[in-house]
């Protein structure tokens, strides 16, 4: 084993992993992230904690994390480049491996234009694969960006991003391949809406050989609504959420979209359950942990294996 | 070159209240070619100046135009009139203004525009930002396209998760500058450069640059000067 993670016990002992995700709140308020964590505990391996999503403050992914960790939870503590230089990127990975914080996010993050500080500079030192070399390095040669010596090595479980998606859709199998080689252990992916194309991604991952090198879990969000539906499909940058989906949200009453969207979602997910080449799903609930234990039931991905059974 | 926008008039016209004696000093290189602080700009800004006095108001206005703010010879010009004035205000870009400032350190020097970028003329009165001058230029692994300048993030790996219709995430009116390296590069036939991995940099840049090319050291570093 690479680390502690339990989310790398789990997928290295080739059991269907289920991740989630908790978006820290915008205060000082660490009740605030308990009731999230209790809705979760249980549901998921491991739960993601957002990294001052879409450039908007919040409370710290590690500081949020540690939190979710006291609730019995398993963080995977989100880091974006947008905010830190390479000094500040390092120092939190000790901070975080030293608090047992074992399971690292690396993200280029959302540009600052679309948060509440739109006037703030951006960092950008490092882009995400820049970050994943530099955290790999830090675990596996205890050495700095710099070259200088790690005295105790932060021994982080460590993952990024792929977007099957977005443009230009030749290369997107390519960034997973640099991904790769540039050291992540697992991926989530973008929400997947559009089987077809993420099936063709897979497809071509599988047959460069990177689902043997590397653990892929494929993200799920539930629509909440027709107007959630639109919005992700219209506003939210390669997003690709096809016409059918919104069709079928629009011939469903209003208080019933939700109920739907959860079914949609489950379907979704037994669907992603049978591609080959798949170690997991990432389940997106965006302000919805609440839900998460309906959808995991409904999904049948309950129960979560034990880490001991792992 | 370098790319400027006169500053506001309101702006100015408080930065120099308090003076009576005013000379506005135009510059004729890069800010006169993207029509912001050259001869015509200045003469325009002294006649808005005039215009905007409250009644009654004894200050003066005058203004002069020289070659260049940036460089010695040109601002030796300005050394028999400057003791005329009280302030001044520069329309050069920042370069410009500090090396007027360092040459008359007792007088106010003013900014009269706003320097924005190195960047390429379109067309007369439409410029356009390609170069962040960040010392270390990887355009010929990217197609001639600056991924420093163009990328909203400065991605040095290809494009992010969230370009739209081909356009940046950032601005629907921008194209994405790693769709754009990635279709010249495939048109070129070396696409390949795009999969390897380009390692973390050393950021330049960080502390005030200095160039002494190589021949003319020795004009200006005496023996066993350490710089």
């Amino acid at each position: 084993m690479k680390s502690e993670s339990r989310l790398e016990k789990i997928l290295a002992s080739g059991q269907f992993a289920l991740t989630g995700e908790l978006g820290p709140p915008r205060g000082a308020d660490a009740d605030a992230v308990r009731k999230k964590a209790r809705y979760l505990k249980g549901m998921v391996d491991a739960v993601n904690i957002t990294d001052n999503q879409t450039a908007v403050v919040r409370m710290s992914s590690l500081a949020a994390g540690l939190i979710a960790k006291q609730e019995g939870l398993e963080p995977v503590c989100q880091m974006v480049c947008r905010d830190r230089n390479r000094i500040a990127m390092q120092s939190d990975i000790l901070g975080a491996a030293a608090l047992g914080v074992n399971t690292l996010l690396c993200l280029s993050g959302d540009h600052q234009k679309f948060g509440d500080h739109p006037g703030c500079k951006k960092v950008f030192d490092l882009d995400s694969i820049q970050l994943l070399s530099m955290v790999k390095a830090m675990r596996d040669e205890g050495r700095f960006q710099s070259g200088a010596e790690i005295t105790v090595r932060p021994k982080m479980f460590i993952g990024a991003a792929a977007n099957p998606f977005a443009e230009p859709h030749a290369f997107r199998v390519q960034r997973l391949a640099k991904k790769v080689a540039a050291g992540t252990d697992f991926i989530q992916t973008q929400c997947v809406y559009n089987m077809e194309r993420f099936q063709t991604w897979l497809k071509q991952a599988r047959d460069m050989g990177l689902t043997e090198k590397v653990y892929i879990l494929a993200g799920v969000t539930p629509l909440k609504s027709l107007g959630m539906a639109r919005y992700m499909k219209n506003n939210v940058p390669g997003m690709d959420v096809p016409k059918e989906l919104i069709k079928r949200l629009q011939g469903v009453e209003k208080k019933d979209q939700a109920r739907e969207g959860i079914a949609m979602c489950c379907e979704q997910i037994q669907h992603l359950r049978e591609m080959q080449g798949l170690a997991g799903i990432h389940l997106m609930a965006i302000e919805w942990e609440h839900r998460v234990p309906e959808i995991v039931k409904q999904a049948g991905l309950l129960p979560r294996p034990e880490p001991e059974q792992a | 070159m370098i790319k400027a926008i006169i500053k506001p008039l309101e702006e100015i016209r408080e930065m120099i209240a308090p003076y009576r004696r005013v000379l506005t000093i135009g510059c004729g290189g890069c800010v006169s070619l993207c029509i912001a602080g050259g001869q015509k700009e200045a003469r325009s800004l002294n006649i808005k100046l005039h215009a905007s006095q409250l009644p009654g108001s004894e200050a003066i206005f005058n203004d002069v135009t020289i070659e260049r703010q940036c460089e010695q010879q040109f601002l030796a010009a300005l050394d028999s009139r400057a003791g005329n004035y009280d302030a001044f205000i520069s329309l050069a870009c920042g370069a410009g203004v500090q090396f007027l400032a360092e040459r008359f350190p007792h007088i106010p020097v003013f900014p009269g525009v706003n320097t924005q970028f190195v960047g390429i003329t379109r067309d007369i009165g439409w410029y356009e930002e390609r170069c962040k001058t960040c010392g270390d230029c990887v355009l010929g692994l990217t197609a001639g396209i600056c991924p420093v300048t163009m990328c909203a993030k400065s991605l040095f790996n290809g494009p992010c998760g969230g370009p739209q219709d081909g356009h940046c995430e950032v601005d629907p009116d921008t194209p994405c500058a790693w769709i754009a390296i990635y279709e010249r590069l495939q048109a070129q036939g070396r696409l390949e450069s795009m999969n390897e991995i380009r390692p973390a940099r050393n950021w330049q840049g960080q502390t005030p640059g200095r160039i002494l090319v190589e021949e003319y050291r020795t004009r200006y570093v005496q023996d066993g000067d350490k710089s």
